[in-house]
């Protein structure tokens, strides 16, 4: 038998039909029937809500888990497509254009991806702990200028009275079509970096993280792809910051203030940066921590549950919970082939 | 007669704390769910912990009961932004189930919660003591009630004071930039502008400023005083530097500018401040004998608290009395959609220690406001000694309404009158 087809690697869709075990249909079919389940909090406060910030995490972890750059300014380039989207759509403050929202999404996420490319060319330059600093400072330049900026930004307030359009006839903002709008782009981002990190693009990248200078050696354009990374990772959290002003139905210099944009870089740890599940399951757990933890403690202290769940993560496991997830794995396996190897023996 | 108390507050925290950990379990018919959201983490957090003073002795008069029915309690935090506020009211709305919700503390975050309240016409909500003028006067919801009154109401007196009494033709603001600020400087100026008194120049700081030396030093020379809206740390840092740098003109305060946290510290600083009139919702020397009782409960229920409940303990406790006296009428009866309750609770005339509050047809309070100045006490210490009540001020601080409405919302340029 002959074949003439060049050894290719396999695509996604065939890779992935490989991977496919019964409990993947499982979860599919959990996240699917899930608004049938659940009440409106859980399905909206605790499911959109892990899906969207889950996607602003996963544009720290495409960074940083692929290209090795861990950067603190992924909310702010997610709050500056959701001011992006307030400023030139409709609001409640009687302030804004009103433009329509075909015009208005598209350009929200083209200026989040240009801001996201002039993040990432300033700070491809330096590496390792300085990457941390420059994003964080250009993340606290935008949360003071919108801060102090009245004629575009609103200064401290600024704009309420945010919604999804009406797109179909649908309230978007309604729970279930919400939830189903959050999964679907949250999916979609789920298996589009799991997608990148397979191609060309995605291996150079990783490449690139675990030794530049001989990627540079070979002829790659190392700052190109870092800043392409950026950029890419720029999409995703535009998207995120959609969401985020549908949730919250406004936006204001808070919502991009340093606590919260460091709660991203803990979504993102939280979970693991190795997988692109990680983190939703890291968004998963902040949200169930940060809404609940004042219900299992006294309420002077239940910041404490937050910060303490956090460090355990981090102290047992570097990789965060999938870490977990695989030394467990690890472990029974081992203990099933050594249970093995004593039946052979006997 | 105290160890009465403590029991009573023991099991208020106890039932709090077991129903925190059932929340979201199936809800009895013989108990009624109250939320309460108060800033208990960030900059405001002293604040929000003395609010929950206040509703907690609230509800210990009460015997944790009100309309025969028990009260189960869920607590809410925020940080003072509104993003976090709503975050916490839907939470104990759409989680924990709350028939009542009383909150928010801050300003902007009642703004938030007005407009997530028409989302959950179910739920009743009563404001904290969030002081913000449109969240009543401007698209109200009809299912959120202020009894506290707010920032610009809080200022009633003063602007004429300042200029009749006092005799300032000029002044300067140095307020904090957000929607509570907003009010009280737009409070303070209705009537100093109307009485002929001229605001030269408004300066607007971001709350939790540590350094006004850039404004210290654009302050003109030819004022005759500087109206400040700070709050805490912002007032305490604004009038060191001030006077530090030789500043020595008099100064006219909003309604949490001139409080013990200023007032009790140390230094020369002291002295400058004798004869500062200021006006607000509590007066802490206010001779009634509603308030002396007020007062002795707070002090016997909290011995850690402070040493006289502040504003937001006052606020907690009002709004609190107000819930519970209406459910005591209705008999805990919140069917119908809380029609009876509501119907109640817009009716409602309560005495509380500063006297008789009801609502207007905005279901927002109207309420007596001291005016008072700084004085020196026999004891030395400095103290807001109470010039006069101005009963009863409205929310159009008497105006006719299309009048007051045409004067437009209260923002960083509106008014003026330079």
């Amino acid at each position: 038998m002959t074949d003439t087809k060049p050894a290719t690697p396999t695509s996604l869709p065939e890779e992935l039909a490989d991977k496919l075990r019964p409990h993947h249909f499982l979860i599919a079919a959990f996240l699917l029937a899930y608004p049938l389940i659940a009440s409106d909090f859980w399905i909206v406060q605790i499911g959109a809500q892990t899906f969207f910030m889950g996607l602003i995490g996963l544009s720290l972890m495409l960074l940083a888990g692929y290209g090795g750059m861990v950067s603190l300014a992924q909310l702010a380039i997610a709050g500056l497509a959701g001011y992006i989207y307030a400023i030139l759509g409709e609001n409640s403050m009687n302030l804004g254009l009103g433009w329509p929202w075909w015009v208005v999404i598209p350009l929200a996420l083209a200026i989040a991806v240009a801001f996201a490319t002039i993040v990432g060319t300033l700070s491809v330059r330096t590496e390792g702990i300085y990457t941390i600093m420059i994003t964080l400072a250009m993340s606290v330049a935008l949360f003071y200028f919108c801060q102090q900026n009245y004629s575009i930004f609103n200064g401290f307030k600024g704009y309420a009275g945010l919604a999804p359009p009406q797109v179909f006839g649908i309230d978007w903002r309604a729970p279930v079509p919400f939830y189903y709008l959050a999964l679907a782009v949250g999916a979609l981002g789920y298996f589009g970096v799991l997608w990148l990190s397979r191609s060309t693009f995605g291996i150079a990248l990783q490449a690139i993280r675990d030794n530049p200078r001989r990627m540079a050696a070979l002829g790659y354009n190392v700052r190109a792809h870092r800043i392409a990374a950026y950029a890419v990772a720029g999409l995703l959290a535009g998207f995120g910051g959609l969401f985020l002003v549908w949730f919250n139905g406004r936006i204001s210099p808070g919502t991009i203030n340093v606590g919260n944009a460091i709660n991203i870089l803990v979504i993102a740890i939280l979970g693991g940066l190795r997988r692109p599940i990680g983190p939703f399951i890291g968004a998963l757990i902040f949200l169930l921590l940060d809404n609940f933890a004042i219900d299992l403690i006294d309420r002077d202290r239940f910041n404490l549950v937050i910060g303490a769940a956090f460090l355990a993560v981090v102290l047992f496991s570097p990789d965060g919970v999938l870490g977990l997830w695989d030394g467990l794995k690890r472990r029974l396996a081992k203990t099933a082939a050594e249970r093995g190897k004593d039946m052979r023996v006997r | 007669m105290i160890s009465l108390s403590r029991r009573i507050l023991l099991q208020t925290a106890a039932a709090a704390v077991a129903i925190g950990l059932g929340a979201g379990a199936a809800k009895a018919e013989d108990t009624i769910k109250v939320g309460v959201l108060a800033t208990l983490e960030g900059a405001f957090t002293v604040l929000g912990e003395d609010s929950m003073r206040g509703f907690e002795l609230a509800l210990q008069q009460h015997n944790g009961m009100a309309g025969g029915k028990k009260i189960v309690v869920v607590t809410g935090s925020s940080d003072a932004s509104p993003d976090s506020a709503i975050a916490a009211a839907r939470k104990l709305v759409e989680q924990d189930k709350v028939d009542i919700l009383i909150g928010p503390l801050s300003g902007s975050e009642g703004l938030a919660v007005k407009d997530y309240a028409k989302t959950q016409p179910q739920v009743t909500f009563v404001n904290g003591t969030s002081a913000a003028q449109d969240t009543t006067l401007r698209n109200p919801a009809p299912n959120f009630f202020r009894f506290t009154t707010d920032g610009v109401q809080w200022q009633a007196g003063l602007g004429e004071y300042a200029f009749k009494d006092k005799g300032y033709k000029k002044v300067v603001s140095i307020a904090e930039d957000y929607d509570f600020p907003y009010s009280q400087v737009f409070g303070f100026m209705a009537e100093y502008c109307k009485a002929g008194g001229h605001v030269v120049d408004k300066f607007w700081v971001p709350i939790g400023t540590k350094d006004f030396s850039s404004i210290v030093a654009s302050i003109p020379e030819d004022i005759d005083a500087i109206y400040v809206a700070l709050g805490g740390a912002d007032a305490v840092n604004f009038l060191t530097q001030y006077q530090d740098a030789g500043g020595d003109k008099p100064l006219v305060g909003g309604s949490i500018t001139v409080d013990q946290t200023v007032l009790g510290s140390e230094g020369k600083r002291k002295d400058a401040l004798i004869g500062t009139p200021s006006a607000g919702p509590i007066a802490d020397n206010w001779d009634d004998p509603r308030w002396h009782k007020f007062v002795a409960d707070y002090q016997k229920a909290f011995p850690k608290g402070f040493p006289s409940p502040s504003l937001f303990a006052h606020g907690y406790y009002v709004e609190t009395e107000a819930v519970l006296t209406a459910l005591d009428k209705v008999g805990g009866d919140l069917s119908g959609g809380q029609k009876k309750f509501r119907d109640t609770l817009a009716a409602l005339e309560i005495d509380t220690p500063t006297g008789k509050v009801h609502l207007d047809k905005n279901r927002n309070g109207i309420a007596d406001i001291f005016l008072t100045e700084v004085a020196v006490g026999s004891d030395g210490k400095l103290y807001n000694k109470v010039v006069r009540v101005i009963p009863q001020v409205p929310q159009t601080m008497g105006m006719d309404e299309a009048a007051f409405l045409a004067l437009g919302p209260a923002t960083r340029d509106n008014p003026s009158c330079p």
